[in-house]
């Protein structure tokens, strides 16, 4: 089933092009990845799904996406909403300079989705457990989070982000700042996850990608130049550009 | 012919070694000099602070001489008036700063409270809400302000603002004198306005937009992001910029001077007359008097007084902004 | 999975509308912070602009003088002297006598008739004479200030019924009116007098030059001291303990009180080193003690936007640091510098209290000639007319605001303009 449509998506900074005619699907309770090479416009893409780019002043996107069906550009749509149910990891873990608890219970005291102490408790707690947290840091919820190491900090942005229960979670290059293990835990997590949730991924690593996404994404200079089952893009790439980017010559 | 001509030539041309050592020796005394000028003037600042330190401090041990220590900084009464006459000894005025310090910090809270929040308030509307536009018409209404010098303001809340505070509390049943707390307050709060919200603004500014992104990406507004993720990051910088408010605060002399008064009246009362260190240090400087009465010398022990307070405020200040500012670096 | 009573995205929603509102509410707070703030500053720029455009027009009467020896107690003698020291009060009250007859009999009201005019009317017809001593003997009708509470009454700042006037003066003013004899003048005397006791005759030139020679002095110090002092420390000092003092001595110094610079001023140009009390000379070096971390910041700021890769070229081509510091770097930065220096010298002029401490506050009618003479300041006259008891000395108070603000505006456009033309993008 479909979650997000692009359509006809264009992205001007200022006079820059930097995406052009984007045209895909996003499935649900599925991993979608998007590759290409630096500045192609793969960030760019992911943070037209929630509105992110909205923050930016010289920034202008042009054409559809469609959250089940409702265009997500549409003036009446609120943004906190649509942020809620489509929440988002960053590349460098950015926890807020609160405790560990406090990260987490933010976005669900502020959507007012706990109406006692103990079930703000339940709700941090199982988030961190979903997030493979929850072992490492249960004696210390009240400390700050900004003493966690960075593996740790990424996986309390994605328990923070999963308290408040979206349907999508968009990340952008989660693993670049974390060693080999921490991103074998977090790979790990995102197959878990993708069983509630919808999941779109930026990554560098072709392995990556293959390890973790069914679908797979191929931007190139703001261009989608192919996308389809993971599997496919990797094997039998239809388009040069992607052949010589995965063989490792572009990019 | 030819021939010796090049040879002469040859021969005249100094060696490369030479042409650099006179010209380079030259230059290099040059330099030196040059640099010994640079390093001297850089010492006119030092030597501006020690020449405060030490013209205020001399002073005020001669007016410690006549008036004991413990009756300056803890006598409740304030009236130097009586030492002027020549047959009285000076201690026989009354020097108890205590009144001074209730007044100058009951002027300051006034200020503050106007000041803190508009200050703050306009740096969050400026740093996170306005667009480029908004921010180019706001922005210089507060430069604006902060440019006007202060002999004005106090030009202002005399014209202006005490006749309106008296008549309007006197119409809802209030005694506001003339030149009350309140008034004076008022003013030097607009004063500092401008002070607290460009220091805030910037250290607003320096939280880094990945805080505000992870919040966002939650689903808070813009007014939760800003109380519960960017105050709370940016508090030690914004404590700093509140309190070089205060600083300017107690320094501030020509808006008390021509709004507050003389009595030293010891309340917290605003509505009352107080009188400040700074209006002190004019009234007592102020008119023909020999140089080494008590009554004058007790201006510098004033000031070292308010240049003690005003170090101390404004060292915790720079600390707080410069280790903020470390942080998010 | 997390257990729920209602699903999530139904409390998002319904949260929404509160959390609308309190956006709303806080975006309403930012505008407001702003709109008191641009609200005090209309009413604060209305109140002295009503305030202080009356001090353009002075009310003058009309008299037919006749300078008559006798009355003028001159004998033969027609110099400088002689003439300076003659009675043209005496001339004043004759020719007041030739408009009302009636009121010469009574002592009293030939006191009450001489207070309608200015004491300085027999100052500016002295004035005349010493230009023209051929004056002398002849009749002409002179306009003389009037003073200034008559000054108050034709503005309409006086009632009528307030008590100031008697019904005999109000009599005498409906006539001189009649007659013609009274009209408001531009008030020239307000630009070209030195301070006075007397509201009508007081005048701001002699402040303003006291300001003049004192930012003068400031300039001449501050500048080249400032400059070198951010030049030793943003490209020669090295980075240690001790270079760490001396900017954080800076930055405390900038935020030192300016009252406490007065009193260093007073106990060390004064005291020590026994300079003159009141002089622009003295006022000059203090200000320019404050105005120092200004230019200095502002200096260092420059010079750090100049990129380094052009000090480095420089280097490259085999100039010292020196060279290429003075040649390159310097004159690179000079437009922040002198934008940043005009911003130190507009706060300087804006400066009363370490003036008032070094005694520029004293009464000095007479106009500074050099830094040495006694003078005051501009925002220093401010202060003592806003003092005054006199009425009329508000309505002076508030231009000399107007006048101080003009010059304040001017530096600053320039600095504004200096620092657009020259903005450079490396
Ligand atoms: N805030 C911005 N303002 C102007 N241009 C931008 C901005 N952000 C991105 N761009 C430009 O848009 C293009 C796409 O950038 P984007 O960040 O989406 O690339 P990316 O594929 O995520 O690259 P990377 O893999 O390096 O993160 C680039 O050319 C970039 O320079
Ligand atoms: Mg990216």
């Amino acid at each position: 089933m479909t979650k997000l449509t692009a359509r006809n998506v264009n992205v001007f900074y200022g006079d820059a092009h930097a995406l052009k005619q984007v045209n895909l699907d996003i499935r649900q309770n599925e991993v979608t990845a998007l590759i290409g090479p630096s500045g192609c416009g793969k960030s760019t893409f992911l943070r037209c799904l929630n509105r992110m780019n909205d923050l930016i002043e010289a920034c202008r996107v042009e054409g559809n996406i469609c959250l089940d069906g409702e265009d997500i550009y549409d003036p009446a749509v609120d943004l906190v909403y649509l942020r809620a149910r489509i929440g988002m990891v960053f590349q460098k873990p950015n926890p807020f300079p609160k405790s560990v608890y406090d990260n987490v219970a933010y976005g669900p005291k502020i959507h007012g989705l706990a109406s006692s102490r103990a079930e703000m408790d339940d709700i941090v707690t199982s988030s961190l457990e979903r997030a493979g947290l929850f072992e490492e840091v249960k004696d210390r919820l009240g400390a700050p989070a900004t003493g966690l190491s960075g593996g740790q900090q990424q996986r309390l942005c994605i328990a923070r982000a999963i308290a408040v229960c979206p349907e999508i979670i968009l990340m952008d290059e989660p693993c670049s700042a974390l060693d080999p293990i921490a991103t074998a835990r977090i790979e790990a997590l995102i197959d878990e996850l993708k069983q509630n949730f919808t999941i779109v991924i930026v990554t560098h690593s072709m392995q990556q990608a293959a390890r973790v996404s069914q679908r797979t994404a191929f931007f190139h200079l703001g261009d989608l130049v192919e996308v389809g089952d993971t599997d496919t893009v990797f094997t039998k790439p239809v388009d040069p550009r992607t052949e010589s980017y995965i063989s490792g010559h572009i990019g | 012919m030819a021939q010796t001509a090049m040879a002469a030539r040859d021969e005249a041309r100094p060696s490369l070694l030479a042409v650099a050592k006179g010209r380079r020796a030259r230059q290099i005394l040059g330099e030196r000099v040059l640099l010994g000028f640079l390093l001297a003037s850089s010492l006119v600042a030092i030597l501006t602070t020690i020449g405060i330190v030490f013209s205020l401090l001399f002073e005020t041990i001669r007016f410690l001489d006549a008036v004991p220590l413990l009756d300056f900084l803890f006598g409740l009464n304030w009236s130097p008036q009586i030492a002027i006459r020549e047959d009285q000894v000076g201690s026989s005025g009354a020097f108890g700063v205590v009144p001074l310090l209730v007044g100058t910090g009951l002027i300051a809270a006034v200020a503050m409270t106007v000041a803190g929040p508009l200050g703050l308030l306009s740096a969050i509307y400026l740093a996170e809400y306005a667009s480029p536009r908004a921010r180019g018409f706001a922005k210089p209404i507060l430069e604006i302000l902060a440019g006007i010098p202060t002999v004005v303001y106090g030009f202002f809340a005399v014209l202006v603002v005490a006749p309106f505070l008296r008549d309007s509390s006197e119409s809802i049943g209030f005694e506001v004198s003339s030149e009350s707390a309140l008034a004076a307050g008022v003013v030097m709060g607009v004063m500092i306005v401008p002070i607290v919200s460009s220091l805030a603004d910037d250290v607003i500014a320096a939280v880094p937009q990945s805080l505000r992104e992870g919040a966002y990406g939650l689903g808070a507004t813009k007014s939760e992001t800003v109380r519960d993720i960017v105050l709370p990051a940016a508090l030690p910088g914004i404590g700093g910029a509140l309190l070089l408010g205060v600083s300017r605060a107690i320094g501030e002399t020509m808006i008390v001077v021509m709004a507050a008064g003389l009595s030293a009246n010891l309340t917290v009362n605003p509505l009352q007359a107080v009188t400040t260190i700074t209006v002190q240090m004019v009234a007592l400087l102020t008119g023909d008097q020999e140089f080494d009465s008590p009554k004058t010398l007790a201006a510098f022990a004033l000031g070292l007084l308010l240049f003690i307070a005003t170090l101390i405020l404004n060292l915790i200040a720079l600390m707080l902004v410069r280790r903020y500012q470390e942080r998010y670096d | 999975m997390i257990d729920r009573q209602s699903s999530p995205s139904e409390t998002i929603l319904a949260s929404l509308p509160r959390r609308r509102r309190a956006e709303a509410r806080f975006r309403i707070y930012g505008i407001a912070a702003i709109g008191i703030a641009l609200a005090f500053l209309i009413l604060l720029i209305s109140a002295i602009g009503t305030q202080g455009i009356g001090a353009i027009s002075q009310t003058e009467i009309a008299l037919d003088v006749t300078l008559d020896e006798s009355v003028l107690g001159l004998s033969d003698a027609r110099d400088r002297e002689t003439l300076s020291k003659a009675n043209y009060r005496a001339v004043i009250r004759a020719a007041l006598g030739d408009v009302f007859p009636e009121a010469v009999s009574a002592r009293r009201d030939r006191r009450a008739l001489m207070k309608l005019v200015s004491v300085g009317a027999g100052f500016e017809l002295r004035n005349l004479v010493l230009e023209d001593p051929g004056l002398v003997g002849g009749t002409m009708r002179v306009w003389v200030p009037a003073d200034d509470e008559v000054d108050m009454l034709m503005k309409g700042a006086t009632a009528r019924d307030s008590g100031r006037f008697s019904d005999k003066q109000l009599g005498w003013l409906d006539q001189l009116e009649e007659e013609g004899r009274i009209r408001s003048a531009f008030n020239w005397r307000f630009f070209t007098s030195g301070d006075s006791r007397e509201p009508e005759l007081a005048g701001i030139l002699g402040a303003i030059a006291g300001s003049f020679f004192a930012l003068i002095t400031c300039l001449v110090l501050s500048f080249p001291l400032g400059v070198m002092t951010a030049i030793y420390l943003e490209e020669f000092a090295p980075r240690n303990r001790w270079t760490d003092l001396i900017e954080i001595n800076i930055n405390n110094l900038a935020a030192v009180p300016s009252i406490v610079f007065g009193l260093l001023g007073l106990a060390i140009f004064l005291g020590f080193m026994g300079l003159t009390r009141s002089a622009p000379l003295v006022g000059g070096m203090v200000l320019a003690l404050m105005t120092l971390p200004t230019v200095i910041i502002a200096t260092r700021a420059s010079l750090r936007a100049v990129p380094p890769s052009i000090r480095e070229a420089a280097i490259g081509l085999g100039a010292s640091r020196m060279q290429a510091m003075l040649h390159h770097t310097l004159p690179l930065a000079m437009p922040g510098i002198m934008t940043g220096t005009i911003i130190g010298m507009a706060q300087a002029l804006g400066e009363s209290a370490p003036l008032i401490m070094i005694g520029m506050v004293a009464f000095i009618v007479d106009m500074p000639q050099g830094l040495l003479d006694p003078a005051s300041a501009l925002p220093v006259q401010i202060y003592i007319w806003a003092d005054s008891p006199e009425r009329a000395f508000a309505e002076k108070t508030a231009a000399a605001i107007i006048v101080l603000l003009a010059f304040l505006i001017i530096m600053n456009l320039t600095a504004v303009i200096l620092r657009r033309r020259f903005e450079r993008r490396w």
